[in-house]
């Protein structure tokens, strides 16, 4: 019997960039607010498995041909890029730096060092879970 | 580095090179290249003689490891240069005799002559050795090479148990030894025997004195094979009979000998050692000479009388270590002549038991069998062999004109001179060491006879020969031959050995006594009462070798089941069965008994160390005041964790567990840690999806869900962990000895540009933290990427298959 998901397609659709977009708020208020690289990956990785729930894992790889463990070793790649770079700049090891710039339009912004940090855990985390969760998915 | 430690090191340098000459060279016989060693050594060294003989020592010192104490110093002085010159002399005749013993076809060369090559640089390095430690390295490999050497025929099942049980025994001993050596360390503060020695006034007030005594002489025991670690030696007669005549007779076993002799000046004059060195010695003389006439191979007889033999040296040894107790004067010198005994002994015996083992390896070579009832009339074939027979047995025996003569009646005083001392308690039991030594002698003299008449004399009997019997070639005959013309000429002129060899070794035996010695050893010296013991021993000896037949059966009368070697093997099988028993008992292979022994332990050592240390400290005066939410959630999470523990179904204890974390999530919030929270709520729904998705897959037959049943047990550890661990939190609660250094982190938003304290601790502060546990998370994402693929991938050839 081939049920109908529609309902579930349909929402799915809406909700995912709701979710996608709160993840991306908690990825960049956690600086200064809740939030940060770790949970808004999850938060990103749940969006991702919503799609996978919603339509077939085919569909979606068409959608989002990523590798998620070349994502994963991308995120690690990353974070521990940003803490080499401050080895090159003659800075001990994960040394991180801020500094507000003035934008036009977007007016002060702060940019941090450890944000790319965080963006490096975020590829980590949503590669690492979904690489786990697909991995199970194809075994059963 | 001088000349002597090249020369000792000589040998070791030989092992190198002997397998490249066996290879180059396969025409030459690889014994000739050996042979330039020992007789090398043993020329330079004779050229230390004059200096020993005047009453000087050298000592030439290398540092190994100066920081540790340890050098390689070699000292020179009359016991250690006797030592190495049999060892050289007789090494250089072992050589000789081996290289027409040992087939140059059917043999690995090469393997032998570098084992035997390890040993010989080691034996030397023992004696001459000054550092204790390096004293040690010797000895243990003296070990180690003589155990290759007995399973040189390695194919034999015999010469594996041989090798082995020698190697346990010895190396048992060596251990002791080690730790007498550590023991001397701390009693002294050196390595250094020399330095050792000076201080041994203050070595006897301390409180590790016997113990270190005992320890060492365990070492001396083992390697020297006295009673009861004997049994190895008979055992070691599977090696080749060069090896058997070298290492069993004239060197190894009296590295014993020689660490008793060593260290006689610090433990000699006490009671305990001259009871127990005494003593052993002499049950080892009874015991090995009483054994030996019942053997029927020549070869085991000949292990059993160096066993007597040894005994014999070690019990004079004991005696002599009396003179120390009078340090000096007239009654000292009279106890020291059983030093006197016991030195010359030791060299008469290197000569004689030499000789001997080299006749057996030629009768067992020329006739194919060593065993005594298949021998027989062979002196007239045999005629050379014979007499070298009949010169070291009657030595050994204790006969004119034969060195064994003079150290025999040397014996005999010391005996009696012990017996009339009137220290140690020697008035009660002093009259039984002559009587006990008498009657070994007497055994050691049936022996010797059942030794030679029992092989040349008689009927000889072709036809229970494996080969056709004939005389041994030249080559096979010259090392006996000059070791039979020692123990002729030492009867001659046994004061110019006294003078060069045996006052030097005594003086380093009783350094107090030195250059007060008065040693005329002569052949005759009147109606003495040692002269009477030896007339008594012919006599009856005489009587017992010719009733022989009528008193043999007695030996079968004794229960196999007391041997001592019946003993060592039980016990090694009841030591091997005994560690698996205990293994099986307690590595069951299951995990929940593995936890309890770790859950046990914990509770044990924790738990004894707050009760030990008195860790308990409740303070209730920093403890923030609980709200109703607080208390809520706690009972809420109190009957969740029961739910999961009381639960008969999987499925209720998943959903248990799922409770568990949001309250956990709860709390977060309530106690203000929203990152944590997040996470938390995130994190559990992700797990308790998991253990459903596991527990779906569960196979059928073993889906149980009645749950287990109560255990009381785990009921009791689980109470007592949880009660522990409680202890240790409102403990350490009361322990804040510090104000927390998180007042450092309320710089956050100067420092990092962060008002989100826990995220600047996570990606700035410590974010080396944070990047390792993105790796474990990777880690584990391939981990169970692999797990899975791997098994589909394996899954998949097996279809294909």
């Amino acid at each position: 019997m081939k049920t109908n998901d529609v309902i579930l397609q349909t929402v799915t659709t809406v909700t995912v960039f709701i979710i996608l977009t709160f993840a991306a708020y908690l990825f960049f208020a956690g600086h200064h607010d809740p939030g940060g690289g770790f949970i808004g990956g999850l938060m990103i990785a749940s969006a991702l498995i919503l799609l996978y729930l919603a339509f077939d894992i085919e569909l979606i790889h068409k959608g989002l041909p990523f590798d998620y463990k070349l994502l994963m070793g991308v995120g690690m790649a990353l974070s521990l890029l940003t803490g080499i770079g401050a080895i090159v700049l003659q800075h001990p090891f994960l040394s991180h730096t801020f500094e507000y710039v003035d934008f036009p339009f977007f007016g002060e912004i702060e940019l941090a060092t450890s944000v790319l940090f965080e963006l490096g855990v975020t590829l980590a985390v949503v590669g690492a879970t979904l690489t786990i969760i697909l991995s199970i998915s194809e075994d059963v | 580095m001088s000349w002597l430690h090249i020369f000792i090191l000589l040998p070791f340098l030989f092992a190198v090179i002997i397998p490249v000459l066996y290879k180059k060279f396969p025409k030459i016989h690889t014994g000739w290249f050996v042979l330039a060693a020992p007789a090398g050594i043993f020329a330079y060294l004779l050229s230390y003689i004059p200096m020993v003989a005047g009453g000087e020592t050298t000592m030439y010192s290398l540092p190994w490891i100066p920081s540790l104490d340890i050098h390689f110093s070699l000292y020179v002085d009359g016991l250690g240069l006797i030592f190495a010159l049999l060892i050289t002399g007789i090494g250089s005749l072992v050589v000789f005799y081996s290289i027409y013993y040992l087939s140059k076809v059917r043999e690995a060369l090469h393997n032998f002559y570098v084992y035997l090559m390890m040993f010989m640089g080691a034996m030397l390095g023992l004696v001459l050795s000054d550092n204790l430690i390096v004293l040690y390295l010797f000895w243990e490999l003296t070990s180690i090479s003589s155990f290759l050497l007995i399973a040189y025929w390695y194919a034999r099942r015999q010469s594996r148990y041989g090798a082995q049980k020698s190697m346990l025994i010895t190396v048992f001993g060596g251990f002791a030894m080690l730790a007498a050596i550590i023991m001397f360390y701390i009693m002294g503060n050196t390595f250094s025997i020399r330095e050792l020695l000076s201080q041994a006034d203050q070595l006897v007030q301390h409180d590790l004195f016997i113990a270190t005594m005992i320890l060492l002489l365990l070492g001396a025991f083992t390697k020297s094979a006295q009673f009861p670690f004997h049994i190895w030696l008979p055992d070691a007669m599977e090696a080749p009979t060069p090896v058997s005549a070298y290492l069993h007779s004239a060197t190894m076993v009296k590295a014993g000998i020689y660490l008793v002799a060593r260290f006689t000046p610090i433990f000699g004059g006490t009671m305990e050692w001259f009871w127990i060195v005494t003593a052993v010695g002499l049950i080892t003389l009874f015991w090995g000479s009483l054994l030996a006439v019942k053997q029927r191979d020549l070869k085991a007889l000949l292990a059993f009388s160096t066993i007597s033999q040894l005994g014999l040296i070690m019990s004079l040894l004991g005696m002599g270590s009396a003179a120390l107790y009078y340090g000096g004067g007239e009654t000292s010198q009279l106890h020291s002549a059983a030093i006197l005994a016991a030195v010359f002994h030791l060299v008469n015996h290197s000569t004689f038991k030499g000789s001997l083992f080299m006749v057996v390896g030629i009768v067992d070579h020329e006739t194919g069998t060593r065993d005594l009832r298949k021998l027989g009339g062979l002196m007239s074939i045999m005629p050379i062999t014979f007499t070298i027979a009949i010169i070291g047995s009657l030595s050994m025996a204790g006969l004119p004109p034969f060195n064994g003569f003079l150290s025999k009646e040397l014996f005999f005083t010391g005996t009696l001179n012990a017996a009339s001392l009137d220290i140690f308690n020697m008035e009660t039991y002093g009259a039984l060491i002559p009587i006990v030594a008498w009657v070994a002698s007497v055994f050691t003299f049936v022996y010797s006879l059942i030794l030679v008449f029992k092989t040349f004399l008689g009927k000889f009997q072709p036809e229970r020969l494996e080969k056709e019997a004939h005389e041994a070639p030249w080559g096979m005959l010259l090392p006996p031959l000059v070791l039979s013309v020692l123990v002729i000429g030492i009867f001659f002129v046994p004061n110019v050995l006294a003078d060069y060899a045996l006052e030097p070794m005594m003086a380093s035996i009783l350094p107090p006594l030195e250059g007060q010695f008065d040693i005329y050893i002569e052949a005759w010296h009147g109606f003495v009462p040692e002269l009477f013991m030896t007339i008594g021993i012919v006599v009856i000896g005489l009587l017992l070798y010719l009733t022989l037949k009528k008193w043999l059966w007695l030996y079968n009368n004794m229960p196999r089941a007391m041997t001592i070697t019946n003993a060592y093997n039980s016990g090694l099988k009841r030591m091997e069965s005994g560690s698996r028993k205990i293994t099986d008992l307690h590595m069951t292979g299951f995990v929940r008994d593995y936890l309890r022994y770790i859950f046990v332990l914990l509770i044990m050592i924790v738990g004894a160390s707050l009760f030990l240390l008195d860790g308990f400290s409740f303070e209730v005066s920093n403890v923030a005041p609980i709200n109703l939410y607080e208390m809520i959630l706690a009972a809420v999470l109190v009957g969740a964790a029961a739910m999961v523990v009381l639960t008969r179904s999987r499925l209720t204890a998943v959903i248990g567990v799922g409770v568990l974390g949001y309250i956990v999530a709860l709390f977060f919030v309530v106690l203000r840690a929203p990152d944590l929270a997040l996470t938390q709520l995130a994190i559990e729904t992700v797990s308790v999806a998991l253990y459903l998705l596991c527990f779906y897959h569960l196979p059928r037959l073993r889906q149980r869900d009645e749950g287990d049943g109560l255990n009381v047990m785990n009921l009791v550890i689980a109470l007592a962990v949880g009660t522990l661990v409680t202890l240790i939190a409102l403990s350490a609660n009361g322990h804040r000895m510090f104000p927390a250094i998180s007042d450092f982190y309320e710089g956050g938003y100067e420092l990092a540009g962060a008002s989100n304290m826990v995220n600047a601790i996570l990606a700035d502060f410590r974010a080396f933290d944070t990047l390792l546990e993105i790796f474990v998370l990777a880690i584990a994402g391939l981990g169970v990427y692999s797990l899975i693929k791997l098994r589909l991938a394996r899954r998949a050839s097996d279809e294909n298959q």
